[in-house]
């Protein structure tokens, strides 16, 4: 209870609460135009939080993420244009609702679907707390290396059919991370004796680069698409009803979400799916799902919005981002001297508690929001492309520019714009670099310190949780070669 | 799209027109990079394998040349049409690239605002919005930008050489605000 109260009264600021409004708002209007997203938004106001208070530049940040994907349902819903990447399966069912003239039953059903699966996760989160606060301060340097191992392990599976594409994205990340000076024997690498590549790559220039310039480059290039919806008329609280009819849908996508949510590397988009899957397994109406069910709308949409929430407990326990915007999270944190990781749990719970009360309270501003501006917002995402890439561009130069001032840090940022930019449209994914950059950093830092009372390879996992991890990892390697010999086999068949 | 997110996703990983390209030229990147590790890391006698200043950079350049390699095997077959346009196209961006530099290198000299101001309008005209309301929406969205972020966030974005010839209390406001 002491904990509640000094969480509350971390958060009962005028300033925070009103960095907590604008990054809700911000979020969702961000998430609801087709081709921004939150990944953009949050590099490109990163830099510009700088100089708030800490807590007041987290919350706002916080907000965009947490809020971005109940936005990304307007367009997907009514316009069969996903406002985020992963909002594409909401499409399948929502916009035939539309075309039936259910837009409003849609959207409605997506708010709550999305609210549900937001409350959910943070309870799993609070529920959870007392659990990771026990676990946490376990984790040593070998924990923390083996848990980023399986980390990357897991990006670059979660990339079906692109693993070979995936793996050398992410060995690329893990490469860029080592440029500049290294920090224990202060050799240089890959500098190539240029003072400029001295201080290494700074991971918020190639996440502007690789998320924001790129996506402008990307709707500068093509055509111009200016999407158009019709206004909704009438109210959009029928949906809160409705899904109480379809609860358990709700529930279990939810709980998919949250698991998925909380392995490093897996995130929405596999919760998604298996949450889809399992709709359409145990409907009584399977025919209906990509035609206009409901069911099919509040699993896409409960398990997407029940990850974020979930994805910040690895990263806030052991310092180990996910996904893309988690790992850009953690660069906000260590921005603001919030150190993610075991020592969180322990000497800063408050802190901890404050940014779960942010989170719930960011969800009922949006779902308020929502309910009171979606024709607002319709009038939003009509906004033209290419001046939407144009947009873009101009924010872009706020993020890399009022880093240090550096010109050269634009050049990079640009730089990696271009590469993102081919990355996109030959459809190569872009977040194995940052986690490369971020998990191999981890890696790099966490082996030298552990390998220090290592004798032998087997000391390395003759803890318990490193045994398990260790252990994990064979698993999960073990089954994906498994499953490509399986493969193989039918093929020869 | 279908009307099974399956299908979609098998689509989503069938090689796209340009992906041969990226795969040669990233594996030729890699190849030179790893020919560097010798030159460009450092291996000191003493200490750990692990501990070496070239470990980590080696673990990711090898790793980059083996999963490049292993790409370009998987995107040889089968042949995908419109490589060398997809390619071709690529180029594009870098007429925006040159934009975006060019802007970068106008902000100290001409200041924040007159240059954001500039940029938003010459792109926007570029790309084709000739009538009054999308010049002046583009005119807004840079004051809005400025705004936000220079006089209200006070983002470190130093003040133009330009405003040097203002009169004592303007430049003083135009540097800290615009």
């Amino acid at each position: 209870m002491d904990l509640l109260f000094s969480g509350i009264v971390i958060l009962a600021r005028w300033d925070v609460l009103a960095a907590l409004l604008i990054g809700s708002v911000g979020g969702v209007i961000i998430g609801a135009i087709p081709g921004v997203g939150a990944a953009v938004a949050i590099a490109i106001l990163l830099p510009a939080t700088f100089s708030l208070d800490p807590i007041v530049g987290l919350t706002a940040l916080l907000g965009i993420y947490g809020s971005s994907m109940y936005g990304g349902a307007i367009p997907a819903v009514l316009i069969n244009t996903p406002g985020t990447a992963v909002n594409a399966l909401t499409t399948y069912d929502g916009y035939p609702m539309t075309k039936r003239g259910e837009g409003r039953r849609a959207l409605s059903l997506a708010y709550s679907a999305s609210f549900f699966g937001g409350v959910f996760s943070i309870i799993c989160l609070i529920v959870l707390s007392p659990v990771l606060a026990w676990i946490a301060p376990q984790f040593g340097s070998r924990e923390i290396f083996l848990a980023a191992l399986l980390g990357i392990i897991l990006v670059v599976l979660a990339h079906r059919g692109q693993i070979f594409a995936a793996g050398a994205l992410a060995c690329f990340g893990i490469w860029l991370n080592t440029i500049g000076m290294e920090p224990i024997q202060y050799t240089r690498r890959y500098t190539f004796d240029q003072s400029w590549l001295a201080g290494g790559v700074d991971l918020i220039v190639v996440v502007l680069g690789l998320f924001a310039i790129s996506q402008a480059f990307l709707l500068l290039v093509d055509k111009d698409n200016a999407p158009k919806a019709a206004a909704l008329s009438g109210g959009l609280f029928q949906g809160f009803a409705e899904l109480f009819r379809h609860k358990r849908v709700a529930a279990t996508s939810s709980a998919y979400g949250v698991l998925m949510g909380m392995i490093p590397g897996v995130g929405e988009f596999t919760a998604q799916f298996m949450s889809y899957t399992t709709a359409q397994r145990t409907s009584k109406n399977p025919g209906l799902f990509g035609k206009g069910s409901p069911e099919g709308l509040i699993a896409s949409e409960a398990a997407n919005n029940a990850v974020p929430s979930a994805a910040m407990i690895p990263l806030l326990a052991l310092g180990i981002p996910g996904e893309a915007l988690t790992a850009m999270m953690l660069s906000v944190f260590y921005v603001h001297n919030v150190i993610p990781g075991p020592n969180l749990f322990q000497n800063q719970m408050d802190f901890v508690v404050a940014l779960y009360i942010a989170l719930l309270i960011l969800n009922v501003l949006v779902v308020v929001f929502l309910l009171m501006s979606t024709n607002l917002l319709l009038k939003i995402i009509q906004i033209p492309t290419r001046f939407l890439g144009m947009t873009i561009l101009t924010l872009a130069f706020v993020g890399v520019y009022s880093l240090r001032n550096s010109s050269v840090d634009c050049a990079i940022a640009a730089g990696f714009g271009v590469f993102g930019f081919i990355l996109k449209r030959v459809n190569l994914p872009i977040v194995p670099i940052i986690l490369g950059m971020v998990l191999g950093g981890i890696m790099e830092a966490k082996l030298r310190t552990s390998m220090g009372r290592v004798k032998t390879p087997l000391d390395f996992i003759d803890r318990p949780i490193a045994f398990i991890l260790f252990c994990i990892i064979v698993i999960v390697l073990a089954s994906h070669f498994w499953r490509v010999w399986q493969a193989y086999q039918k093929g020869r068949k | 799209m279908t009307d099974h997110p399956a299908q979609d996703l098998n689509d989503l990983h069938a090689p796209k027109p340009g992906e041969l390209i990226f795969a040669i030229l990233f594996l030729g990147f890699a190849a030179v990079m790893l020919s560097q590790l010798g030159d460009q890391t450092k291996f000191s006698s003493s200490g750990k394998l692990f501990a070496q200043p070239r470990f980590w950079s080696a673990v990711g350049v090898i790793g980059m040349v083996v999963f490049g390699a292993l790409h370009l095997v998987t995107v040889l077959r089968p042949r995908v049409a419109g490589e060398l346009a997809e390619a071709i196209s690529w180029l594009r961006s870098l007429e925006y690239l040159v934009a975006f530099m060019v802007y970068v290198w106008a902000v100290p000299q001409l200041g924040y605002l007159p240059s954001t101001i500039l940029f938003t309008v010459l792109l926007a005209l570029r790309l084709g919005y000739r009538d009054r309301r999308s010049l002046l929406a583009a005119v807004a969205t840079g004051v809005v930008i400025v705004l936000v972020f220079k006089t209200a966030l006070s983002v470190k974005i130093p003040g133009g050489a330009i405003y040097e010839y203002l009169p004592a209390g303007l430049r003083s406001f135009m540097i800290l605000r615009f």
